[in-house]
């Protein structure tokens, strides 16, 4: 994202102060993204130390991205929905029921070609249902989510009631290859996670529905008194959530190597709470994708240092909850200062 | 330079009507606008004004009238449509994002792209021109919220102009700005209005819609007063065109002003330089026992502001309060409470009703408070206290057990003056208690009043009808633009000494 | 009969009734209950019996929902309650003591409770947004079951214990009168005192609340406390009922159903006005649809199906966008504009 590294105008003439005052006035959004970066950054050291410097590898770093592919995918829906101030509770077990619908295709003998679409659209449909219920029946995101929280779960059961093996080649193919660099390697889930991330970025930052999105989240009132179209943002960020529900069920099933419709129980949380770590405010109108992707890979680390420490993984949701907690008071700090010169 | 008689027409509405559910809130309102004038919309609260506003720029639609913009008859079904048609507003609550960036603002919808994304460096070097036509020199890759409230007022009406908008609606634009960043914002408009775009401007501040327009019409009651051009209009005869003359339904109530009341003693509640950065200076009041001390002057001079401070309800930055001689840090309601304070709202639905409880559950909510939820009035107690306010104060439906939010606003008053009577307080305060209510239950309310005073009960009270001040209170402080300017004995003056004294009194201002 | 239908009981006391018809025309057995040992069974002592604690849930987040609240938290409370209850249990010398149940339970109760001061203090003092504020507790708070249990799932034989949920008390799941007593316990507090009409008017109209003296804080802060506590006690029941503390399972999802007997029970989830007795009716309804699904022979991992479709049809029908169609379809179009101006002005 080029728009977030700007020059002073004066360059030369400004002192280091009065740039770091420049880049204050102009970024000051960045903060909490900058703070989660922060947090990366001592986690690797810290891991590094403890574990006598067995940490940072290319094999670890590679497989952080393998691992988390699915979350990152959820994130970047999630932050579509909550950079408008709403929130989507039902992307776990769309991811759920998208993963098993899938794998019943397949199994069924259907060819990826119209599986996969299958998917993406399923998660696509339900994203719609819940952006609708919001929009146009003025329910609460937290309530339509729920609505579609239950709705998807109910229907990967009724897709299956256990796990589906598959087989089928092409998706395995997403998974299994490995295109390496010395020790590094990335998979074809990985390199659709970056991608995705990469599209976010671009749509929200370069196309006009992405900055109705940032006005919406910011004031819906003044984006509507501005003219824009605001109906259609509020309900497309539910759609693309959606769909990156049914993107992270195509690659879980890929990654797991079976749709299982109990899947993603709760990963709406951690969903939330990367995004929320990543810098993206809950109230709506400030974040970045990218800080979203930073907020994965922290959740991401602590899991993985909490698996080499042998501890138990019961410290995970612990440690999320009191990161939450503790973005979530950095938040309101930074809010009830911006709040202080805005009406 | 103001503009032309024959200058032309940007904006023609004729016979603008408009309904609510039971109320007229337009009746066969005409107005003009021309290119290159400012043109000030004046009226007291319920007068019309953002109705009409409303009406023009596509957020109501209208039942009936004719609305012609640039000599094309229009009607608008959303903002988005008045804004295709050249007409952009600037709100007193700046509609903007906050969250984005000044040139972000400017653009937003309107950004240039290249290959079907957005050239941030073209968008923002013309945010960057937009801005420069208005004399500003800021970075548009700065926030929004880094800057005041009055640069953002000029950011949206940047924003106004790449809409290259023909009508300019600028809505109590003024009100939480300086003295200095006015001067800022006026040489914007002159410089606007100059290049012949048709300016409409609303303030409550007499003396900027004396400075800045060149034509004003008065609204009252949904109704048009008049169009005057600046020079036909003094400011005495605004103001008696804003506040009208009631047909006298209510003088056989008499009058309590020549009452004399004992002020000997130490006040029951005394305020000394209390006010607040932006909101209120610093101002003094005192009300002895059995005393109604009315506030007179205009929406938005400061009279709540004073009143809200006194209560706790806002905590002021400067100034002291003595309740019967004795310092008191009224910080919340509820200290204020303990001290014998009651205050009521003006705006009864958003501050005082609560709409889904019952009748008597809202007359009690303030004894229950103060007791505390351990100790709920007995049933019987209640019923009584209830049912002898009802009476007293004549509430109709006589019902206790009817939903508050189901009354009429007179009704809905006379509950939530019947909450605060019923909590025994030495002071009341009320703000506007008669403000949109029939003219019975209008007397009922006055009446009370009035004899509980004669009891010793000591009232503060707010209302922009001045008889009705003049009837009730035995001195009147007078309020213009968030100061206290002077107070006058209500046996001193008539209601037009006091609108005399509203719009002319103290240093400089009648210039 | 216009106000019988006007009524706000009405539509939830008439689909809980039509559950009842439909179940006991399809099967007959549905209604009856027997008696075997001075003790009765049936399908319906079951609903009674099962619906115990989300009754209790659903009783404390009506209360947190009344004050423009809401309680994410109460499933992990529940996790956090039985884990501590069970390994207190587990620990001790003589896990079939009756003291030793008790204090087990004490204890239980008493962290819950401090959970609900975490929640109350978030929402009422910082300020912050109930949903985000007991976020953080529903994802920490699973957690620290775990760690409690030691990550694993705990069981005890404890007969005192397992009494709890599955014990008679005369002629009646024992269960059942836990629920009754909280009920009663409950409406006697908020009616009988001036608690519910607080309650109330600081969730209808919080500024006018505050301007007539109400102690706004403290009874926000209440609410969050008496969900945690009646969550803690609903964790109790649920870990007696399988004889263990499965700090994974326990509560899961139970938040959600919680709302939803509320939202079913006709208490609005923009606060104010609340109905116990209508969220009473609500639980019984999911619990009477839960059973009628299993009956149905429809597995019970497809049953959120059919309340994805209650939660929709209910909110849809809550919407303000379907009154106003509605009433228009009453005074064509007279009323086009009160809609608008509601639009408007919020």
């Amino acid at each position: 994202m080029t728009a977030a590294v700007t020059t002073t105008k004066d360059g030369t003439a400004a002192s280091t102060a009065g740039r770091a005052g420049t880049f204050m006035a102009r970024r000051s959004a960045l903060l909490p993204a900058l703070a989660a970066v922060i947090i990366l950054a001592l986690l690797f050291a810290g891991a590094e130390l403890f574990l006598r410097g067995d940490f940072i590898t290319p094999r670890n770093l590679s497989a952080l991205l393998l691992d988390n592919a699915y979350l990152l995918v959820l994130a970047v829906g999630m932050t579509f929905v909550i950079l408008t101030s709403g929130i989507d509770l039902s992307v776990g077990s769309v991811m759920a029921f998208t993963g098993i619908l899938g794998a019943r295709l397949l199994a069924e003998g259907l060819p990826p070609a119209i599986a996969i679409p299958a998917m993406l659209i399923g998660g696509a449909a339900i994203g719609l249902v819940i952006g609708l219920l919001v929009q146009v029946f003025s329910v609460q995101p937290f309530i339509a989510s729920l609505a579609g929280l239950f709705l998807a779960r109910g229907l990967a059961f009724v897709v299956s009631l256990s796990s589906i093996k598959v087989e089928d080649s092409a998706t395995l193919w997403l998974q299994t290859t490995r295109l390496r660099l010395g020790d590094w390697y990335i998979t074809p889930t990985g390199i659709i996670a970056l991608l995705a991330v990469a599209v976010a970025a671009f749509v929200l930052h370069y196309t006009r529905f992405g900055r109705t999105i940032y006005a919406v989240g910011g004031q819906e009132q003044s984006a509507r008194l501005m003219g824009l179209n605001v109906a259609r943002a509020k309900v497309m960020a539910y759609v693309i959530s959606g769909f990156c529900g049914g993107l992270a069920g195509l690659i879980l099933t890929a990654y797991s190597g079976a749709g299982y419709p109990r899947n993603g129980i709760g990963t709406e949380l951690d969903a939330i709470a990367a995004v929320v770590i990543g810098g993206t405010l809950l109230s709506g109108g400030r974040g970045y994708v990218l800080g979203s992707m930073v907020g994965v890979f922290v959740y991401g680390t602590i899991k993985t240092i909490i698996t080499f420490m042998g501890a138990e993984q019961s410290w995970m949701q612990i440690i999320v909850g009191t990161l939450l907690l503790v973005f979530i008071v950095i938040q309101r700090v930074i809010v009830a200062r911006s709040g202080q010169k805005s009406p | 330079m103001p503009a032309e008689q024959s200058a032309p027409h940007v904006v023609q509405m004729r016979g603008i009507t408009i309904r609510f559910p039971g109320v007229l809130a337009l009746d066969r309102v005409d107005f003009t606008l021309r290119a290159g004038e400012v043109h000030s919309l004046m009226g007291e609260n319920g007068a019309g004004k953002s109705t009409l506003i409303k009406a023009l720029t596509g957020v109501y639609t209208i039942d009936g009238g004719t609305i012609e913009v640039s000599g094309e008859q229009r009607s608008f079904g959303s903002t988005a449509d008045a804004q295709g048609a050249g007409i952009s507003t600037v709100y007193q609550e700046v509609n903007l994002c906050a969250n984005l960036t000044v040139g972000e603002n400017v653009m937003l919808g309107h950004e240039s792209r290249r290959g079907g994304a957005i050239d941030w460096r073209t968008t923002h070097s013309r945010a960057s021109q937009h801005l420069a036509n208005l004399g500003l020199d800021i970075d548009p890759r700065t926030a929004l919220a880094s800057h005041s409230i009055a640069i953002q007022q000029l950011v949206a009406i940047s924003r106004a102009m790449v809409l290259e908008s023909s009508v300019l609606i600028l809505d109590e634009p003024t009100s939480s700005l300086d003295r200095g960043e006015v001067e800022q914002l006026f040489a914007v408009i002159r410089g606007l209005r100059d290049r012949g775009v048709a300016i409409l401007f609303v303030s409550h501040f007499l003396d900027q819609v004396y400075e800045i327009s060149d034509r004003i019409t008065v609204l009252r009651n949904g109704q048009l007063v008049g169009e005057y051009g600046i020079d036909e209009l003094p400011r005495d005869a605004l103001v008696t065109a804003m506040i009208g003359r009631e047909l006298d339904d209510l003088t056989a109530l008499g009058t309590s002003a020549h009452r004399e009341i004992n002020r000997s003693g130490a006040p029951v509640v005394r305020a000394m330089g209390i006010g607040k950065r932006g909101v209120l200076e610093p101002a003094d009041l005192e009300v002895f026992e059995g005393e109604v001390v009315g506030i007179a002057g205009l929406l938005g001079s400061g009279r709540t502001e004073l009143v809200r401070l006194l209560y706790g309800a806002d905590k002021p930055d400067a100034g002291s309060i003595f309740v019967k001689g004795e310092a008191a840090h009224l910080r919340t309601p509820r200290h204020a409470i303990e001290r014998g304070i009651s205050f009521s709202s003006e705006d009864r639905r958003a501050e005082g009703i609560i709409a889904d409880l019952t009748v008597a559950e809202n007359i009690m909510l303030g004894v229950q408070a103060r007791k505390g939820w351990l100790h709920k009035v007995k049933a019987a107690e209640r019923d009584e206290l209830v049912a002898q306010y009802i009476e007293a104060l004549g509430v109709r439906p006589a019902n206790p057990g009817a939903l508050a939010g189901n009354l009429s606003g007179g009704n809905q008053q006379k509950v939530l003056l019947a909450r605060w009577l019923a909590m025994a307080p030495d002071l009341l305060v009320l703000d506007e208690p008669t403000r949109g209510i029939d003219v019975g239950a209008k007397a009922d309310i006055q009446r009370k009043v009035s004899e509980l005073s004669q009891k010793g009960l000591s009232v503060v009270f707010i209302s922009s009808e001045l008889e009705e001040v003049l009837r009730i209170a035995q001195r009147i402080a007078v309020m213009r633009d968030r100061h206290k300017i002077g107070e006058v004995a209500a046996s001193d003056v008539n209601v037009d000494g006091l609108i005399d004294y509203i719009a002319n009194a103290g240093e400089g201002s009648a210039a | 009969m216009r106000n019988i239908v006007r009524h706000r009981l009405f539509w939830p006391a008439l689909a809980l009734a039509t559950l009842i018809t439909v179940n006991s025309a399809a099967r007959p057995q549905f209604l009856r209950v027997t008696m075997r040992d001075g003790e009765l069974y049936g399908a319906l002592i079951d609903i009674l019996r099962n619906s115990a604690p989300l009754m209790l849930v659903a009783l404390g987040m009506t209360i947190v929902i009344a004050t423009r609240g809401i309680d994410l938290s109460v499933g992990a409370v529940m996790a956090v309650s039985g884990a501590v209850a069970l390994t207190i249990i587990d620990g001790s010398s003589d896990p079939n003591g009756v003291g030793t149940v008790l204090i087990a339970v004490v204890t239980a109760i008493a962290v819950a409770m401090v959970l609900g001061v975490w929640n109350g203090l978030l929402v009422s003092v910082f300020g912050i947004q109930p949903i985000i504020a007991t976020l953080v507790l529903m994802l920490a708070g699973r957690g620290a079951a775990l760690l409690v249990t030691d990550g694993f799932i705990t069981t005890v034989n404890s007969e005192p214990f397992a009494f709890i949920a599955s014990g008679y008390l005369t002629v009646l799941p024992f269960a059942f009168f836990i629920s009754v007593a909280a009920i009663a316990s409950i409406a006697i507090v908020e009616r009988r005192t001036a608690l519910g009409m607080l309650t109330e008017a600081v969730g209808i109209n919080p500024e006018a609340s505050r301007l007539a003296g109400v102690r706004s804080r403290g009874i926000i802060w209440g609410a969050y406390v008496l969900s945690a506590v009646l969550a803690g006690i609903a964790g109790i029941i649920y870990a007696s009922n399988i004889k263990a503390a499965d700090a994974n399972a326990a509560g899961l999802l139970i938040e959600l159903y919680a709302i939803l007997a509320v939202v079913l029970g006709g208490t609005s989830l923009q606060g104010g006005t609340f109905s116990l007795a209508g969220t009473v009716l609500g639980v019984l309804i999911i619990q009477t649809l839960n059973s009628t699904i299993l009956f149905m022979g429809i597995p019970s991992a497809q049953s959120p199906v059919f309340f994805a479709v209650v939660v929709v049809v209910v909110v849809v029908i809550q919407s303000q966008k379907v009154r106003s169609w509605i009433r228009a379809l009453g005074a064509s179009g007279r009323n086009r504009r009160s809609a608008a101006t509601t639009e408007v002005a919020s």
